[in-house]
């Protein structure tokens, strides 16, 4: 493989970061029945509020756990007005989208330009060896590694451990996981804050990695429907998610390499608005059965195993509420 | 007793917190409270130019609040709303450009409200049929369909619609005088044409939703769309003319925004307008004359905040927060009182 072709793949990795973790983040507070559709407002406002605290107080450590906190806060709200006060969880989170990306405008309008701090690239000792897969998956900032991690530490909860049961149980039969003694709803407002977390910590890697800095507009403005929808194109499972992140990533990689190749003439406008067309033709395959049908024509062996990973149904309780009295 | 101390309470304080809250955000970024929404209420109030200047926001704003309800009542998201503004503005910059200098006002106005309605409508349309066809949700459908429009104007921008002196990919070039909608008087500078419309369509939606079949139609869509399949009720056809109409009206107001607050195209011409009809909508759930009231309190917030950063250097971003904090203290109380046992069943309609 050339080293050109490595790069490539590189900064595909790197740049769909943030979108592998925001995603993560709202599969888990989707799985867990609540919807957090303010992404677009809270990666924002927690990239906004994590660059100013790594600024202010020199550490990058305070800036992602601040972000972290704005997430973890702006999900709490979510919880309370929808498990608490019963209001629509769509409603309150569109509301959120446009506040908080207003508050991130308003609040960071003194401090927009570069950043003075961002993550130095880690190489991974004995992995970053590896010919080629060394190159491309470890030769990166150490947030990148924090997703990969999350990766695995969240799949593995999910489907195996018990937990992770009652997580998947309270988002699909919320009836039957209280008869069994879960408390639906606490557990429904911890997913939520941790999931909100994860949010904000993709937020913080935006300003303080991916794109370092703070600008009005801000740049990954958009990014937040687009992680909302990978996680219906991922079908609410972990892997898929992420796949969908890269997929998002490389598509926008061919993109911007198109862009800069003069020879090729193809208008700018479509280029631009190819990931909102993708992100119609992700959900086509969802919502048409497509996936289901490949379920369907593969070997029976195979399909017990791939059906978990092929599911696009959401959880079945999602944004409903649930009264155990 | 107290339960009426309590209800008066929960009614008055969203407004007041949602206050101190953006107080406090002022005091935050280094601003004096007062000074801030003293200026604020001068640029809405300070003269009869000002004032005009609200009912230009108000105006978009109303329209598309009224388009809103129609989808509301049919259990919609139509987060579309703002794309479908801009498509009715490309729509009217069109006519604009395109006869601007040989027709008279009279013909280009109507020529130009048709354009948009139907720019409008056929994105809203596009809506309804990703939702109704092909199953992707209003609100993922919406949010696409809005980057696109926008794209779009800034294509034709910087493209085929560039001022011949070159592009500063800010705005076409000025349309002609007697494209744009007259205004009323110097120091009334809003369309009184355009008033009218609104005001007669706030009439329309009141009385489709409450006497006609169609609204009927619609509100048995939008409580339980499977209910009313079953008693005959053509829902598909009730979903798609909800986003229609609203797309149309949607269409009228992106055609006021470049045909008198702006005089030509440029990006993002709907100005964040059908976001914030959103918002009044949630608070004022199907109730038109709620809907237009709220309106103007949020369009007295928009106009009177265009002064911010002349006046006291702050991002105008400020008048979001506000109304977002407005609407979100709104809903929170609206729960806390019926988790009180306060509740009143919300008329619907």
């Amino acid at each position: 493989m050339d080293d050109q072709l490595i790069n490539i793949f590189n900064s595909i990795i790197f740049n769909a970061t943030p979108l592998v973790i925001a995603g993560l983040g709202e599969t888990i507070t989707e799985r867990a029945g609540v919807v957090n559709l303010s992404l677009d407002g809270s990666i924002l406002l927690s990239a906004m509020f994590g660059f100013v605290a790594a600024g202010v107080s020199g550490s990058l450590l305070v800036g992602f756990i601040a972000a972290m906190i704005v997430g973890g806060l702006i999900a709490l709200l979510i919880a309370v007005a929808g498990i608490e006060l019963r209001q629509d969880q769509v409603a309150i989170g569109f509301v959120l989208t446009l506040l908080c990306a207003d508050l991130a405008q308003f609040l960071g309008q003194d401090y927009t330009g570069g950043s003075s701090v961002s993550l130095p690239e880690v190489h991974v000792p004995i992995l970053s060896d590896i010919p080629v897969i060394g190159a491309i998956f470890f030769d990166h900032p150490v947030i990148v590694y924090i997703s990969y991690m999350l990766i695995i530490a969240i799949w593995f909860w999910m489907f195996h451990t018990r937990p992770g049961l009652a997580h998947r149980a309270v988002g699909e039969r919320p009836q039957a996981a209280f008869a069994r003694g879960t408390d639906v709803n606490r557990l429904r407002y911890v997913y939520t804050i941790v999931g909100g977390a994860l949010v904000g910590l993709a937020g913080a890697a935006y300003t303080l990695s991916v794109k370092p800095g703070w600008t009005n507009p801000p740049s990954m403005r958009g990014d937040g429907w687009i992680a909302l929808a990978i996680v219906i194109f991922g079908g609410w499972h972990p892997f898929r998610v992420v796949f969908g992140a890269y997929l998002f990533a490389a598509l926008r990689a061919v993109a911007s390499t198109i862009q800069r190749d003069s020879s090729i003439d193809i208008p700018l406008v479509l280029l631009n608005g190819l990931p909102w067309l993708l992100m119609i033709f992700t959900l086509l395959l969802v919502s048409t059965g497509a996936l289901e049908r490949l379920l369907n024509i593969m070997p029976r062996a195979l399909q017990r195993s791939a059906r978990n990973l092929l599911r696009s149904d959401p959880p079945a309780a999602l944004g409903t509420r649930f009264d155990p009295d | 007793m107290t339960k009426v101390f309590v209800r008066f309470g929960l009614g008055i304080a969203p407004i007041l917190i949602s206050l101190a809250i953006t107080a406090l955000i002022i005091i935050l970024v280094g601003a004096e409270p007062g000074a801030v929404f003293q200026s604020v209420l001068e640029g809405a109030f300070r003269s009869t130019n000002a004032v005009g200047g609200v009912i230009n926001f108000w105006i978009p704003l109303v329209l598309v609040c009224m388009g809103l309800i129609v989808t509301f009542t049919a259990g919609l998201w139509n987060i579309g709303a703002e794309g479908q503004m801009v498509m009715g503005a490309i729509a009217a910059s069109f006519i604009a450009r395109s006869l601007g200098e040989s027709l008279p006002n009279a013909v280009l106005i109507p020529l130009e409200i048709v354009a948009a309605m139907l720019g409008g409508g056929a994105w809203a349309a596009l809506a309804g049929f990703l939702k109704m066809r092909l199953g992707i949700n209003e609100i993922f459908g919406g949010v696409a369909l809005n980057a696109l429009a926008n794209l779009f104007t800034v294509h034709l921008i910087a493209g085929p619609w560039q001022p011949p002196e070159g592009g500063s990919a800010q705005s076409t070039a000025p349309f002609a005088d007697a494209a744009l909608y007259p205004r009323l008087s110097p120091e009334y500078p809003f369309s009184l044409t355009a008033l009218i419309i609104a005001v007669v369509v706030i009439v329309l939606i009141v009385l489709a939703l409450r006497g006609t079949r169609w609204g009927l139609q619609l509100k048995a869509t939008g409580k339980n769309a499977k209910s009313a399949l079953l008693l005959g009720v053509p829902t598909t056809q009730s979903v798609m003319s909800a986003f229609i109409v609203c797309g149309v009206l949607a269409g009228i107001a992106g055609s006021y925004r470049v045909l008198l607050t702006y005089g030509s195209l440029r990006p993002f011409a709907s100005g964040g307008i059908g976001f914030l009809a959103l918002l009044v909508v949630l608070v004022a759930s199907t109730r038109a004359v709620w809907a237009a009231a709220i309106a103007f309190v949020f369009a007295v917030i928009l106009g009177g905040s265009t002064r911010l950063r002349v006046a006291l250097q702050l991002d105008q971003s400020l008048a979001g927060v506000l109304q977002g904090l407005l609407v979100l203290c709104v809903l929170l109380a609206d729960g806390l009182r019926q988790r009180l046992g306060l509740g009143e069943e919300r008329a619907d309609g």
